[in-house]
C-alpha cells in the first residue's frame, strides 16, 4: 500500500492536531472510508471500469483524473473550460479517488483507460512506458521543449529517451523552520553538516527538539534517506541505486545510514508512532526547530504562522556535491497506449503543458509551483516563489524514493527497512545485506 | 447425489427409502437449480481462486500483460519468502500470538462475562449492551479509537497516567496495545455466543449438581461446560478464523508494519497496488491457506466423528 499518496498533499490522514470533536468525527470517517476502499478493492475497480461505457465521440478527449479533492478538481475543471473554449474539443473527465487511482493503475492501463491521465514523473513513469502501456509524445514536446528547464525535460522521458509525460507542477522537499524562533534564539541557517550538527546541539541545550521527525506512515523518512544519499554519494549514484543498478550493501549506503545515525539523537522521540501532521504541530508550537518535509507542511500553518514558516536547502555533506540535488516530485500527465482520440489527446497535452494552462491551475493550488518557464509568477505566494527559485538553482531533481524506484521495492522493502533502521540504528550491516538480497529478488539482478 | 436419488426413485416407480418420494419434473428442476447454483458459486468463488492462487504462487508475474506473461519459477517464491523476506517470520509469529491470545485470554474472558451475566443479575441487559457494543463497531472505527487512546503525544492513556510510552510506534509494545482492543471486541462477541449457549443448558442440571453438593467452579467445570459442547465447537472455529483473518485494525494503525506484521497484510501489500508482485503475494496467501485449513480439517473431523457416534 504505498505510502506515496501520503506525500501527495491531498491525502486524508488521521491523527490531527487538535482533538476537537468535529475533527475526530471527520477524521474517523476518513479512516473508515480508507478501510472500506481497501476491503472493497473489487468495488473500486468497477469505478474505473465504468469508463468502459463512456463512448467517445469526435472532437472529444477523455481524461482520467486522480484529482478527487475539491480544490484540484475545480482547478482542472477551469483548465478544461479554457481548453474547450480555445480548441472546441470537449474533455470528458472521469475522476477517481486519489488512492484508488494509484492502486488500480495496473488494471486501469490494461483495461479501457481514458486517453490522457494524471501521473507522476520518474521511474514510475518509465516503468509503465517500458511495459508498453504509454504512448510516446515526442511530437507534443516539439512544441513544449523551449518552455521547460532541462531538469523537467529529463523527468518527462522514458528509459528509451522518448518523451512520455507533460509536467504541470512540482513541490520541493526542504528543511522547514520558523523565522521567529531562529531570530529569537539567534540560530543561523546551516550550510554544512558541521554547522547543522552544531545547531542541533544548541537547540537541544535550549530545550527544543532540533529535528521534527515522523515515520508512522512509512514514507516521510524516505525523504531523509534520499537527501542524505544525494548529499553523500551524489545524484547519479542515488538514481542508479533506485533503479536497482547499484549495490545496497556497499560502503556508500552504509555511509548514508551511519551519517543518519549521527542526527537520530536530535530527532523527535517515538518517530515511528507519529504522523507527519504531528511533526508539523511540533514545529508550529516551537517544540521542534526544523522539519525536513515537502512544502505541503504549510497546510498545517495558517495566518501569521504561515507567514512565519520558511525553509532552506538541506546542508551540504560531501563538498564534491554541495547542495546540487533535491527531491522535488513532479506531477503531470501521460497518454495511454490505448488512447482512441490520439489527435485530441495530443492537443490537450500540448495545452496542459502551456503556461496559460498552468496559470489557471496554480491560481487555486498555492502549495505547488508551475513547471513551465513561462508561468506568471507575479501572483505567486512567498512559498511558491521560494520553491521555484530553490528548484531552479538546483542542478538535479529527484522524484522521491517511492517515485524513483519500483513501487513494490519502495513499499514492501524500503518502508520496513527504514523502520527497522530507526528501531535498531546500530545494526546497519545486516540491514543493508537484507535490502540487497530483496533487491536482487525484485529487480532480478 | 441428490439428483441420483431422485432419478432412481423415479425409475423404480416406488420410493426406496421412507423419505424419498416420487419427484415431479418441476421438483427435479428445482433440485437441479438448488445444486447447480451453489456448485457454481462455491466453485467460482472459493475453489477457482484457491487453485489459481496456488498456481500463481509458483510464478513470477507483475500483473501486466495477461496471465501468459507469468513466468514459472517453481518454489522460488516460497524460498524467498522464508529466507529473505524480513516481514514473514514476524508475521507468522504475530498471527500465532494473536491466536494464542484469543484462545487463552479473550475467549475465556468472554465466557466468564457470559457466565456472570447469565445469573440474571440486576442490569444484566445494560452490561450485555456495553460488552457487545465493540462488536457492532466496525474495525475501522476501532482503529481510530486506537489512535485516540494510544497516540504518544495526544492520546488518552499517556494523558491519564502521565506516562511517555510510544504505544503504537515501539515494535515491542504495539502488538500488545492493539491486542488489548482486539480482545475487548472479541470477548463481547464470544460473550453473546455463550449467553445463547448457556440459556440452552437445562437449569435442572445445575440444580442437580448443587443438590449433590458441587461448588460453583466444580459444577461449571463438570456439568455446565460439557453441556456447552456444541457451542464450543463454533467458538473454536470463530476464534481461529478471527485470529487468521486479522487485518483491519493493524492496517488502520500503521498499515501493518513495524511490529504489527500479519500474513494477511503481507499478502495485500504484495498483491494490491502498482507493479504488483502477484506470484510472491500468492505464495504467502497459500501459506495462510494451509494455516487455515488445519483447524478446519480438525473441525470437520470432529463433526463427522460426532455424527457417526450419534
Amino acid at each position: 500500500m504505498s505510502d506515496v499518496r501520503g506525500h501527495s498533499p491531498d491525502a486524508p490522514e488521521t491523527g490531527h492536531s487538535s482533538l476537537t470533536r468535529r475533527k475526530l468525527v471527520v477524521a474517523g470517517a476518513a479512516g473508515a472510508a480508507a478501510a472500506y476502499g481497501l476491503s472493497a478493492g473489487g468495488a473500486s475497480a468497477s469505478g474505473l471500469g465504468a469508463s468502459i461505457f463512456r463512448k467517445s465521440t469526435a472532437g472529444t478527449v477523455t481524461f482520467g483524473s486522480n484529482a478527487s479533492d475539491p480544490v484540484p478538481k475545480g482547478a482542472y475543471a477551469n483548465v478544461f473550460k479554457a481548453f474547450t473554449a480555445k480548441t472546441g474539443t470537449k474533455v470528458d473527465v472521469n475522476t477517481v479517488d486519489h488512492n484508488t487511482f494509484q492502486e488500480q493503475i495496473n488494471s486501469y492501463l490494461q483495461g479501457q483507460p481514458q486517453d490522457v491521465f494524471t501521473w507522476f514523473a520518474g521511474y514510475r513513469l518509465q516503468f509503465f512506458a517500458q511495459k508498453g502501456l504509454l504512448t510516446p509524445i515526442d511530437d507534443v514536446w516539439a512544441t513544449l521543449k523551449p518552455q521547460f528547464a532541462s531538469a523537467f525535460q529529463n523527468a518527462s522521458k522514458g528509459a528509451d529517451g522518448k518523451f512520455y509525460f507533460v509536467p504541470i507542477y512540482a513541490y520541493p522537499w526542504a528543511v522547514h523552520y520558523r523565522k521567529s524562533l531562529f531570530a529569537a534564539k539567534g540560530y543561523k541557517i546551516p550550510k554544512t553538516w558541521a554547522q547543522f550538527i552544531a545547531l542541533c546541539k544548541k537547540m537541544q541545550a535550549d530545550g527544543i527538539t532540533p529535528i521534527a521527525f515522523t515515520d508512522k506512515d512509512g514514507w516521510p523518512a524516505m525523504g531523509t534517506f534520499d537527501i542524505l544519499n544525494m548529499r553523500i554519494n551524489g545524484y547519479d549514484f542515488h538514481i542508479r541505486l533506485m533503479a536497482g543498478k547499484a549495490r545496497w550493501d556497499g560502503p556508500q549506503v552504509k555511509k548514508v545510514f551511519n551519517t543518519w545515525r549521527e542526527i537520530l539523537p536530535y530527532t523527535s522521540d517515538g518517530a515511528l508512532g507519529l504522523t507527519w501532521q504531528e511533526g508539523a504541530q511540533q514545529l508550529l508550537n516551537k517544540e521542534a526547530g526544523m522539519y525536513l518535509l515537502g512544502t505541503f507542511v504549510g497546510q498545517q500553518f495558517t495566518g501569521a504562522d504561515a507567514k512565519d514558516l520558511d525553509f532552506f536547502a538541506y546542508p551540504a555533506i560531501n563538498p564534491k556535491w554541495g547542495q546540487d540535488s533535491i527531491d522535488a516530485p513532479i506531477d503531470g500527465f501521460a497518454m495511454t497506449k490505448k488512447a482512441k482520440n490520439t489527435k485530441e489527446a495530443k492537443q490537450l497535452l500540448t495545452f496542459l503543458g502551456s503556461a496559460a494552462a498552468e496559470n489557471i491551475y496554480l491560481k487555486s493550488d498555492p502549495n505547488n509551483f508551475g513547471a513551465n518557464k513561462g508561468v506568471n509568477t507575479s501572483k505567486y505566494t512567498a512559498t511558491q516563489k521560494k520553491s521555484a527559485a530553490l528548484v531552479a538553482k538546483t542542478a538535479h531533481i529527484a522524484q522521491f524514493l517511492d517515485r524513483d524506484t519500483r513501487p513494490d521495492f519502495a513499499s514492501t522493502v524500503m518502508i520496513p527497512a527504514i523502520q527497522q533502521f530507526l528501531n535498531k540504528p546500530e545494526d546497519v550491516n545486516s540491514l543493508v545485506k537484507s535490502i540487497q538480497k530483496q533487491k536482487v529478488a525484485i529487480f532480478g539482478s | 447425489m441428490t439428483t441420483d436419488i431422485a432419478a432412481t426413485g423415479q425409475a423404480d416407480g416406488t420410493p426406496r427409502k421412507g423419505r424419498a418420494v416420487r419427484l415431479s419434473v418441476r421438483d427435479r428442476i428445482a433440485l437441479a437449480i438448488m445444486v447447480v447454483i451453489p456448485v457454481i458459486v462455491v466453485g467460482g468463488l472459493v475453489w477457482f481462486p484457491t487453485f489459481a492462487s496456488i498456481g500463481l504462487s509458483f510464478t513470477s508475474w507483475d500483473g501486466i500483460g495477461g496471465i501468459t506473461s507469468a513466468k514459472w519459477i517453481g518454489t522460488e517464491n516460497y524460498h524467498q519468502v522464508a529466507t529473505i523476506y524480513p516481514g514473514f517470520w514476524p508475521a507468522v509469529r504475530h498471527n500465532l500470538i494473536w491466536l494464542a491470545y484469543l484462545t487463552f485470554v479473550a475467549t475465556p474472558f468472554g465466557l466468564f462475562l457470559a457466565y456472570q451475566l447469565d445469573k440474571e443479575m440486576r442490569g444484566s441487559r445494560v452490561y450485555q449492551s456495553i460488552f457487545f457494543l465493540p462488536v457492532v463497531l466496525s474495525f475501522a472505527i476501532i482503529g481510530f479509537i486506537v489512535q485516540l487512546v494510544y497516540s504518544p503525544t495526544q492520546g488518552l492513556v499517556n494523558g491519564l497516567f502521565g506516562t511517555d510510552v510510544d504505544w503504537l510506534g515501539d515494535p515491542s509494545i504495539n502488538l500488545w496495545a492493539v491486542l488489548v482492543l482486539v480482545g475487548w471486541r472479541h470477548a463481547g462477541y464470544i460473550m453473546i455466543l455463550y449467553l445463547a449457549g448457556l440459556k440452552a443448558v437445562d437449569p435442572s442440571l445445575r440444580e442437580a449438581a448443587a443438590m449433590d453438593g458441587a461448588g460453583e467452579w466444580h459444577a461449571f467445570r463438570t456439568v455446565v461446560f460439557p453441556a456447552l459442547r456444541p457451542i464450543n465447537i463454533v467458538i473454536v472455529v470463530v476464534t481461529v478464523i478471527e485470529a487468521l483473518r486479522a487485518f483491519d485494525i493493524v492496517f488502520i494503525v500503521n498499515k501493518g508494519r513495524n511490529g504489527l506484521e500479519l500474513l494477511s497484510i503481507l499478502v495485500t501489500n504484495n498483491i494490491i497496488g502498482e507493479a504488483s508482485r502477484v506470484g510472491y503475494g500468492s505464495s504467502i496467501a497459500v501459506i495462510l491457506i494451509v494455516f487455515s485449513i488445519i483447524p478446519i480439517i480438525v473441525f470437520v473431523w470432529n463433526s463427522f466423528k460426532d455424527t457417526e457416534q450419534a
